[in-house]
């Protein structure tokens, strides 16, 4: 397996005069786990919104499995196996957890235009969903409605929504962000859980987690990608230590 | 003959695109700084036109009472944005709804006091007769209505380029948070914009009074040709209800006057291209 | 279903079957057929409104739009049905149309352009005095025959109404807890989310226009059909309003409130129309009010109440605000 999952070249976008992301260029083979780092602003949201296509990006190319998705709706993108959780949660928090997996799910099945069936008679839809729900440890709260729910568990629903896709690349906004200590081990083993066919990108400021779940770390800075290695070898770099470790 | 008429109907569409100016620079800026249509707006115009009927009753002169009509239209914006806007802040779509219900309650108030009867208003004596030049006749007055148009594009044009209230409002048309954020009174700056939009949309009304005359309904003709001047020139934008106001007034009155079953038609092409091909309209800073 | 539920649907379905009976005077019944026919326009926009999040004032066009066809081909010789089913299918063509160019612009955009678009609607109705008679509007010779049942009398065509605003009632019902339904409501709270999620929201939105117009020109033809008559009073800024009105007064996310808010506004404005003048002033004032004090709109609001007053008789904890009611 070489074939890169990711191929971001030449990434650029610029909001009013100021850059967001400057010529970022990375690849991500497949069923890697790749860490984002970098100081706050330095474009690793920006990034996500450009690979997504929550943004339109100004020049580059990002391809996935050798498929350009710039000028693709971030719908399609969906549709080829791209799935992200975002950093601000962004749930459906008056309705049930499962309710919010299976709109995940109905986004990638043709029956979503179906107008005329109960959608409480797909029970396959369901089964898949509560299977995602229990993935996270979330099996006995399917029937409870977000706003009810904590922040963790949040995170969590978010995760599954995500994994209920089977997507071949995932992208995780800071998933840990927020999170208890308790919850960090739980979410840290969901991840170690992920299947190797399932490539991870992932945006993390908790470095102990973080560092020894990535395999390569990319660090950005001013929306630029300014040290790209294994951990050892983002951890040793003098540039790293500069703009990120704080010393 | 023939170019009698052509020279007329120019000069009646860029009078009547002075007039259409008059209502939709204000409702652009509304629309651009509070990001709201205010739906309000034709009844704003229509009450003007009624305002200056009265006000001639009660000889007064003509400057005066266009004056007069257009600063009560602004007090009854101030209270519009004042007591029921404000209370709805942060509910765009509620504040939407509620200025249509507001020009629904204008407009059948106009129908009690005014009754149903077109009304027409005097223009000033001095303005009555035409204006002979080299062989052709031009109607003194529209030629004053534009003159007025044009002088209130310089002047709105001047405070908002050259002010600090103008700087304030193109701040928060641009980016609203960042407005808040550096200290702007936002508050206090919707107030002022929504008294400076109905009071343009009042003196709008007297001066199309002698045009138009005032009649009910007048509200519902107005306002659908404000939406589309924003739409072709694009919210927020002074240069665009400027040129889209031109654009109207000319593409209306000639429909009327050369296909007067077509002349919707003719309006909506344009819109349709426009929202087709440059949603932004053509000089948008914001996405309506 | 809740055993309440189907309780509820028969007492409905015993009643409105039996209004020609209750209420013999014509006047009433022909208000019930009314009625319906609203109903049937604020559950098509509500389709919009209150699954989509998208606030039209331009839903009258499809009164403008079917109606006329519908009037002008059976003029031209056509038969009723070949005439009702064109007219409802080019006025279905047009809300694509409609719709492609209202959805240019999200929020508050799509309001001004859906008013600007059903309001030149309106002018060419008015202008075009060759082919809809202007001011004076036209009238349609008879009410049709279908299936060779006369319908001309007050309680055949309120039995005509009813059938098809079943009918409509049963598509609508079986939409709101389909797929669709549900992926059209993730559109509503979160579009951007949906698109992450695969979903195409532009497309959502826009089948969601179409239907919401082929059912407004299904209701625009009985409108036709019960006054025998159209002008471009019918489709002014005023009747979209109207329409807008009855469901945000209902509620906007149940079925039920739509067709509640149809049969206030009706029979308020019927009642108001014969005693008072000032049915605008009135209509205008119910608009202020229920969006400052009722946004909710009148059906969820009885049912909060309901839900905290039983609340409060089992002494229980407070009441949970859950708006994901099913729709029902």
């Amino acid at each position: 397996m070489t074939a890169p999952a990711l191929e971001v070249t030449g990434l650029n976008k610029r909001f009013g005069g100021l850059p967001a992301t400057k010529d970022v260029s990375f690849h991500v083979m497949a069923g890697e786990r790749r860490l984002i780092i970098g100081p706050n602003g330095a474009g690793k949201t920006t990034m996500f919104n450009l690979v997504t296509g929550d943004l339109n990006a100004d020049s580059g190319s990002v391809k996935l499995f050798g498929q350009e998705l710039l000028g693709m709706p971030t719908q399609d993108r969906v549709h080829l196996g791209l799935a992200r959780t975002y950093q601000i949660l962004t749930l459906f928090p008056r309705e049930t957890l499962v309710h919010n997996v299976v709109l995940a799910l109905l986004g990638l099945q043709t029956l979503r235009w179906n107008p005329w069936t109960a959608l409480t008679g797909h029970r396959h839809v369901y089964d898949a969903a509560h299977e995602a729900l229990a993935m996270v440890g979330l099996a006995e709260s399917a029937e409870r409605i977000v706003l009810e729910t904590s922040y963790g568990e949040r995170r969590r629903l978010e995760l599954a929504m995500a994994l209920a896709q089977k997507p071949k690349l995932l992208m995780l906004d800071e998933p840990l962000a927020g999170l208890s200590q308790g919850e960090r081990q739980t979410v840290r083993e969901l991840l170690d859980k992920i299947p190797r066919d399932v490539t991870i990108v992932m945006i993390e400021h908790d470095m102990d987690t973080a560092l020894s779940f990535a395999e390569r770390i990319t660090v950005l800075h001013y929306g630029e990608v300014i040290v790209e290695g294994t951990r050892a070898e983002v951890v040793a770099d003098p540039r790293t230590r500069e703009v990120y470790l704080g010393d | 003959m023939q170019w009698q008429f052509w020279i007329i109907q120019t000069l009646n569409s860029v009078a009547f695109g002075g007039l259409l100016f008059l209502l939709s620079s204000g409702f652009s800026l509304i629309f651009g700084l509070m990001r709201i249509p205010n739906l309000a707006h034709g009844a704003f115009f229509m009450l003007g036109t009624y305002f200056g009927y009265t006000l001639l009753q009660k000889g007064l002169h003509f400057w005066p009472a266009a004056l007069l009509g257009g600063i009560g239209v602004g007090l009854l914006g101030i209270a519009l944005e004042r007591f029921i806007l404000r209370k709805l802040s942060g509910n765009e779509q509620g504040q939407v709804l509620v200025t249509l219900g507001v020009s629904f309650i204008i407009a059948d108030i106009c129908l009690l006091v005014w009754t149903g009867d077109p009304m027409p208003l005097a223009a000033p004596q001095s303005l009555r007769r035409p204006l002979l030049f080299a062989g052709f006749a031009f109607p003194t007055y529209r030629l004053v209505v534009l003159g007025i148009a044009l002088v209130a594009a310089v002047g709105l044009y001047l405070l908002m380029e050259r002010t600090r209230l103008g700087a304030m409002i193109r701040a928060g048309v641009d980016d609203m948070e960042m407005a808040r954020g550096v200290g702007i009174p936002v508050s206090r700056l919707f107030t002022t914009v929504f008294l400076l939009g109905a009071t343009l949309a009042g003196i709008g009304g007297v001066l199309g009074g002698p045009i138009l005359t005032a009649y009910p309904g007048l509200d519902a003709d107005m306002l659908p040709l404000a939406l589309i001047v924003v739409i072709l020139g694009g919210a927020g934008s002074l240069l665009g209800a400027f040129v889209g106001s031109f654009v109207v007034g000319f593409l209306y009155n000639f429909g009327i006057a050369l296909a007067p079953d077509l002349a919707y038609f003719v309006l909506f092409f344009p819109m349709v291209l426009v929202l087709v091909f440059l949603p932004q309209g053509l000089f948008g800073r914001v996405q309506i | 279903m809740k055993r309440g539920s189907i309780i509820a649907l028969i007492v409905a379905a015993v009643v409105l079957l039996a209004v020609p009976r209750i209420i013999v005077n014509e006047f009433y019944v022909n208000m019930a057929s009314q009625v319906l026919i609203y109903a049937l326009f604020a559950l098509s926009i509500n389709l919009m409104l209150g699954y989509g999040g998208m606030v039209s004032l331009g839903h009258a066009a499809y009164l403008g739009v079917a109606g006329y066809t519908c009037i002008l081909l059976t003029i031209t010789g056509y038969d009723q049905l070949t005439a009702a089913l064109l007219a409802i299918l080019f006025s279905t063509l047009f809300a694509a149309f409609f719709g492609v160019l209202s959805l240019r612009a999200p929020g508050l955009g799509f309001i001004m352009i859906t008013l600007a678009i059903g309001q030149i609607v309106w002018g060419i109705a008015y202008r075009a005095n060759d082919l809809t008679g202007g001011d004076n509007g036209i009238r349609l010779p008879a009410r049709p025959m279908p299936f060779g049942i006369d319908i001309r009398d007050a309680a055949s065509f309120y039995y005509f109404t009813l059938v098809v605003f079943v009918i409509a009632l049963f598509f609508l019902w079986r939409f709101s807890r389909s797929p669709f339904g549900a992926s059209l409501m993730g559109t509503r709270d979160q579009p951007r989310r949906m698109r992450m999620l695969g979903h195409n929201v532009w497309l959502i939105r826009l089948l969601t226009f179409v239907m919401a117009g082929f059912w407004g020109s299904v209701a625009s033809i009985l409108f036709v059909y019960y006054n025998l008559f159209l002008s471009p009073h019918a489709l002014g800024l005023q009747q979209s309003a109207e329409i807008l009105l009855m469901a945000i007064l209902g509620g906007a996310s149940s079925l039920t409130g739509p067709i509640v808010g149809a049969v206030i506004i009706t029979l308020v404005k019927n009642v108001a129309s014969t005693y008072v003048e000032r049915w605008n002033t009135l209509l205008g004032m119910i608009f202020v009010i229920v969006i400052m004090f009722m946004p909710l709109g009148i059906v969820p609001g009885c049912k909060h109440l309901w839900r905290r007053l039983q609340d409060r008789r089992k002494k229980s904890t407070p009441a949970k605000i859950t708006a994901s009611e099913p729709a029902a």
